[in-house]
């Protein structure tokens, strides 16, 4: 397993090269000088002069990707322009938020999205599947941001049950209760994501209800809800962790909408306003940060697949 | 050797089953009826689209029901119309009395569990044992069908082993729980010639040993003649012969049996070109009226058109859906 | 004409994706026409008439600046339809070429498709929001930048049905018989790729509107005055309690043209994907 998990990792090397070089790309692409950028329009000639030696602008190219990739890999992404404070930093305020937003969603899609998936392929073809299918698809076609609204609208400003903005933070103060303000965000997020995990729960369980094998199972005189999720369900799961992995990776781009929404002071939000601010350091950070947890998820996948599915070769 | 006091264990009656596709309902099976008794071997032979699949399916309870279903006939098995149960009366026959093995043993075994977890699981269903027990069980079934190491390979999965050897723990699957009756649907198919032996040999033995009877079905008459002891010709959705093996071979009563026999090459004959059959089978949506051979027949008359043949005796034990069946005895070639 | 009832023909039995085919048609005569079909300028000021529920003045009711909202919607529509086209040709266009070029030079393409790879490990929005950050907002930089979302899964289709088709005995033959690479791009490739990315084209004329949306909702798209359905939505937070019509009237035309497109592409890849039909062979 350490060997196969250490494959796995120089595999990944390539794709963090291409990931730093596409990231470094970014930085170079955006318009403007990055020094008079990050000191914004008021700055005089000379201090934007002295800001681009110090920031070794003035080096070949080849050598300032040398110079930020391993400045990165020490773990220094840059200064935010508008906080003054490291971007690691910065981003390492958001993530208390956007994580528990995340896992709260992830519980929600994977108890929803599953069940419904497996129940849509099991009955397929009946009225049940297909409403189910058509619920799914509309839910697929709701935007979050209008979403969120409409839970504010309905939930929190004319129920007046759950808190609309804001999350004070669960760990510093230690108060679980402070979850509930992430229950509508946790809610929106989910709509769109079990209607994806749905369809694809649904379709797998499909296709391996179309083996031979399951044949075989009945063939034994299984009874067919063992032959539903002892053999069907558990060769869709493979596909299913992959669906999962994707998922939780997409959330962040979902999460950008509604955080913003929901006021909600995590990474996705801390993107949108470092994008009206033009705090480009604290942007690159936190793409760089997303491919980074990309790499680590489709590893995480991979490993599990391994123990998943036997035909999967450990060397 | 079969005697004429065994006692018939199967006995199709009828049997339909229709099949509704995006173009319409069609019968896929008629009229099928047949009669196997213990201990006994019967062919079901019939090219690819004949039906003898779906009558085994049909028999299991295993056909996929919105899209196929019985629409007729009986399946006594054991004094028990199977037909008429309902799918949880069913399961408990399946597997435990009435076993059947497919053509495919690459995908018909689940990739995610042990061999020995997949036989533990079938002899379970039926059966109220420990999870030791099963397994040792499990590992004794192996063993039987001549898997080598058979306590080691018990913890391999499926994908390790080869199309032969798995086939082998398809049989141990289905024969676990000790059935009166074995369905085999081309079980020889996807294997290389001298695994085909093998298995069959196998197949044979085991049913001496366990004192089963077996279905076995195929398209091969080579097949046929090694290991049935009657034989039943399968054609377009019917049964058009039925026959004592030796007899089917030397005395075929049908046109469609006497040309299958005859389109077999011979190393001793003289031929300038293969003898093939005439035409191809019609599509089930658009079955000829009356006999459905009789486009591709020789001796097609009139008479032909205006109703399917019945299934008549013309023999002691030999029946063909003909009104104008071959002579007896027209036939010069014995079976191997 | 018989191509068109061939297309019709699947929506016969299934009720709801005619509806939704329907409502597209609905959407595009009221894009193609709207000039000449609202009663109102779009963006007319009537002070009075602020926030004002529907009535028979004003069929969906008014926004905070008095705008009529019935034909800031039907206005809506055509930013709908020229965005979703845009994008649509965008992928499409970047995204073949992409994908052939790369299934045809093998090394250039493994690298491509690498990076393709990577870039797709970005979330969508993210991704726009990266390139809205170099192009700048705009009309055309959101085309460009949702567009860009698209190009990597259309290059990956391409790529994959490329290097099949070319893996096929028949261009083997083709080949030697004299055939050059481009003749075979264009008589046996572009062919085959036609079925599938009508049906691409098809969700990814839907999944625009909701970035697009995203994007004009978080004041990263069309500038805030252009009757968008998503600006129309960001521009009424708060007077959602006083006028919930503001946020119903647009999220419905957004919320009902994405499924139908999502019931129409669902009925197309049904017929044109030849994976999903039946098989009978089994027997």
């Amino acid at each position: 397993m350490g060997i196969y998990v250490l494959k796995r990792l120089l595999g990944a090397i390539p794709t963090l090269v291409i990931a730093s070089l596409l990231v470094f790309a970014f930085i170079h692409l955006i318009p403007g000088d990055p020094a008079s950028v990050m000191l914004g329009d008021m700055a005089e000639a000379e201090e934007i002069e002295a800001l681009r030696r110090e920031l070794g602008l003035d080096r070949p190219i080849w050598e300032q990707y040398l110079v930020w990739v391993s400045h990165v890999a020490q773990g220094d992404l840059g200064t935010s322009v508008y906080f003054q404070e490291p971007v690691l930093r910065v981003i390492g305020e958001g993530a208390e938020t956007s994580a528990f937003l995340a896992l709260f969603t992830m519980i929600l899609v994977i108890a929803i999205g599953i069940p419904a998936g497996i129940v849509a392929a099991s009955f397929h073809g009946t009225h049940v599947d297909q409403t189910l299918s058509g619920l799914t698809m509309l839910f697929a076609s709701i935007p979050t941001f209008w979403l969120g609204l409409y839970l504010i609208f309905t939930v929190a400003v004319s129920l007046d049950l759950l808190p609309t903005s804001g999350f004070p933070s669960v760990l510093e103060s230690g108060e679980l209760s402070n979850l509930r303000y992430l229950i509508l965000p946790a809610i929106t997020l989910s709509a769109p994501n079990s209607a994806l995990v749905i369809r694809l729960v649904r379709a797998g369980m499909l296709d391996v209800m179309r083996e031979d094998y399951v044949r075989t199972a009945r063939a034994k005189g299984i009874a067919e809800h063992a032959v539903i999720l002892r053999h069907v369900f558990r060769n869709a799961l493979i596909g299913v962790v992959a669906t999962l992995g994707f998922t939780f990776v997409g959330l962040v781009s979902e999460a950008v909408v509604t955080e913003t929404v929901f006021a909600l002071p995590g990474i996705g939000r801390l993107v949108v306003q470092s994008i009206l601010r033009r705090d480009y350091p604290v942007i690159q950070g936190i793409i760089l940060v997303i491919i980074l947890f990309y790499i680590v998820v489709n590893l995480v996948v991979d490993i599990v697949t391994t123990y998943l599915d036997p035909r999967v070769k450990l060397q | 050797m079969v005697t004429s006091a065994s006692k018939p264990l199967l006995v199709v009656e009828d049997l339909g089953v229709g099949i509704r596709t995006a173009r319409g309902t069609f019968q896929a099976i008629e009229e099928v009826g047949f009669a196997l008794d213990e201990g006994e071997v019967l062919g079901l032979v019939g090219e690819s689209g004949c039906g003898k699949s779906i009558t085994a399916l049909a028999i299991m309870g295993l056909l996929p029901q919105p899209v196929a279903r019985i629409t007729g006939g009986h399946v006594w098995f054991d004094g028990t119309d199977l037909a008429a149960l309902s799918n949880e009366q069913m399961r408990h026959v399946r597997g435990d009395r009435l076993g059947m093995i497919f053509q495919e043993p690459m995908t018909s075994l689940n990739p995610v569990y042990r061999v020995g977890d997949q036989l533990v699981e079938a002899l379970r269903e039926h059966r109220p044992l420990g999870r030791g027990e099963a397994w040792r069980e499990a590992v004794a079934m192996l063993d039987m069908v001549g898997i080598p190491a058979a306590r080691d390979r018990a913890s391999t999965y499926p994908h390790e082993l080869s199309g032969g050897m798995r086939q082998r723990v398809m049989i141990a699957m289905a024969l676990i729980c000790r059935p009166r009756l074995l369905i085999a649907d081309e079980p020889t198919t996807a294997l290389d010639v001298s695994t085909q032996a093998q298995i069959l040999d196998l197949l044979l033995s085991l049913k001496r040993e366990l004192g089963m009877a077996i279905m076995m079905i195929t398209h091969d008459l080579g097949v046929v003649a090694e290991v049935a002891d009657r034989v039943a010709v399968m054609y377009a959705g019917r049964i058009v012969e039925t026959a004592d093996v030796f007899e089917l071979f030397r005395s075929p009563r049908h046109p469609y049996t006497d040309a299958l026999l005859r389109s077999i090459p011979r190393l001793d004959s003289d031929l300038d070109r293969l003898v093939a059959i005439e035409g191809t089978v019609a599509s089930p949506l658009a079955r000829p009226s009356g006999c459905s051979f009789r486009d591709r027949c020789p001796r097609a008359r009139s008479r032909c058109a205006d109703a399917v043949p019945p299934l008549d005796p013309l023999a002691p034990g030999h029946r063909a859906r003909c009104f104008f069946p071959v002579e007896p005895g027209a036939r010069a070639v014995e079976p191997a | 004409m018989s191509a068109v009832l061939e297309f019709l023909a699947p929506f016969a039995t299934r009720k709801v994706a005619a509806f939704g085919l329907a409502f597209l048609v609905v959407v595009l005569v009221a894009a193609l026409l709207a000039p000449w079909i609202v009663p109102y300028d779009p963006q007319q000021i009537d002070a009075i008439a602020r926030l004002s529920p529907p009535n028979a003045a004003h069929w969906f009711g008014t926004d905070h600046a008095g705008r009529d909202l019935f034909s800031r919607v039907i206005y809506g529509a055509r930013m709908a339809l020229l965005t979703g086209a845009g994008v649509v040709v965008i992928a499409l266009v970047f995204g073949v070429l992409l994908g052939t070029l790369s299934a045809y030079f093998p090394t250039l393409g493994m690298v491509l498709m690498r990076v393709v790879d990577v870039l797709m490990g970005i979330p969508a929005l993210l991704l726009a929001l990266a390139l809205v950050v170099i192009l700048g907002k705009g009309l055309f930089n959101s085309m460009i930048a949702v567009g860009a979302i698209y190009i990597t899964t259309t290059a990956r289709i391409t790529y994959g049905l490329t290097r099949k088709i070319t893996a096929e005995t028949y261009i083997e033959a083709v080949t030697s018989l004299g055939a050059g690479h481009w003749r075979i791009i264009r008589r046996h490739v572009l062919p085959n790729l036609v079925s599938p990315l009508m049906v691409q084209a098809t969700f990814i004329f839907a999944f625009a509107q909701l970035s697009a949306a995203s994007l004009d909702f978080l004041g990263l798209g069309l500038p805030p005055d252009v009757p968008s359905w998503g600006n129309m939505i960001a521009e009424t937070r708060r007077y959602i309690t006083r006028a919930p019509g503001l946020l119903m009237f647009p999220g419905a035309a957004i919320i009902l043209t994405v499924f139908s497109l999502n019931l129409v592409g669902d009925v197309l890849r049904d017929r044109l994907d030849p994976r999903f039909k039946d098989d009978l062979a089994k027997w």
